[in-house]
């Protein structure tokens, strides 16, 4: 790392920004869709899709969390909102989002974390 | 308990809150593989005179990072803590990061405790487990866990302790200590 800022390539920013990739959009079905939903590819791609969403159902052939996925495609978690909500309604992809109590009161979860923690 | 025998992987949520510069992303990256995860804030009042919305009157939202670190514990159980945004702009996106979260980690630093006051609040209005760790800076008053305790007006149950952030071991303290705290709020509940 020099003291200089010098932009090269990504780093000058985006040839596209995120939000010309869906269209000007800010909101989708997708709003609810927590941090942590479970990504995961079903379905068959249609030709016509875009590098991004091609992207997303590469990344999302095993089980994936959404924030995962921001960090994968580089986009803002709510770009990719936008584009999840898209595919869902398409049917590419099923989001599962966690239930509010879920594992979190589930003990034998919670001990399991305990001892991976203390493993580490 | 459905849930743990399908394929579905298991996310847990913790946060992780504190003042500005408490050590936050520190406490991340000492425990966790730290990745940067873009979000969006929605600009407010408070943005006029720092962002520049000439000619884009209509935006509405803009980009910030938030600390985001994962640790693996098995092959579909994972524990994501997110780095709560530390200034009072960005609280509206507590309430959606906070959903269904195993707990918090809120940081303290004995200098300038206040500036850990607003998650205490947060997380003791919000029912959400939480520890206070009371980050030991250099040069920084070793005070005792019961002063801060009577400080912060804990609840005798939340669990205060000291710790380096900088220290993985340390970090893994205060890790496990939430997890067990929020599984005795469990137990209890029930």
């Amino acid at each position: 790392m020099s003291d200089r800022p010098q932009w090269f390539d990504e780093e000058a920013g985006p040839v596209v920004r995120p939000y010309a990739l869906i269209r000007g959009r800010t909101r989708s079905s997708g709003d609810a869709f927590d941090l942590v939903a479970t990504v995961r590819a079903i379905g068959d791609p249609p030709d016509d899709l875009g590098p991004e969403q091609r992207h997303i159902l590469r990344a999302a052939q095993s089980p994936i969390s959404l924030a995962d996925l921001a960090v994968e495609l580089d986009l803002p978690v709510g770009v990719v909102r936008v584009l999840l909500g898209d595919m869902r309604d398409h049917g590419l992809i099923s989001v599962t989002s966690p239930t509010a109590g879920g594992a979190r009161s589930n003990e034998r979860i919670l001990k399991e974390v305990i001892n991976g923690l203390r493993a580490l | 308990m459905d849930s743990v025998l399908s394929e579905d992987p298991v996310a847990l949520k913790i946060l992780i809150a504190g003042g500005f510069g408490v050590g936050k992303t520190t406490l991340v990256g000492s425990i966790s593989e730290i990745r940067p995860l873009r979000t969006e804030e929605v600009l407010s009042d408070r943005g006029i005179g720092i962002d520049d919305l000439d000619g884009v009157e209509s935006k509405t939202t803009t980009t910030v990072a938030m600390d985001f670190g994962r640790i693996t514990i098995r092959d579909g159980l994972v524990v994501y803590l997110f780095g709560t945004p530390g200034q009072e702009r960005f609280w509206f996106m507590w309430d959606e990061l906070s959903y269904g979260a195993l707990g918090a980690v809120v940081i303290a630093d004995t200098r300038r405790l206040t500036d850990c006051f607003p998650s205490v609040d947060y997380f003791e209005q919000r029912g959400t487990p939480f520890v206070v760790a009371v980050n030991c800076f250099d040069g920084a008053d070793q005070h005792s866990v019961e002063d801060v305790r009577i400080a912060l007006d804990l609840d005798d149950d939340v669990p205060v302790m000291l710790c380096d952030v900088r220290r993985r071991t340390s970090a893994k303290e205060v890790m496990i200590a939430l997890v067990e705290h929020s599984l005795r709020t469990l137990t209890s509940a029930n």
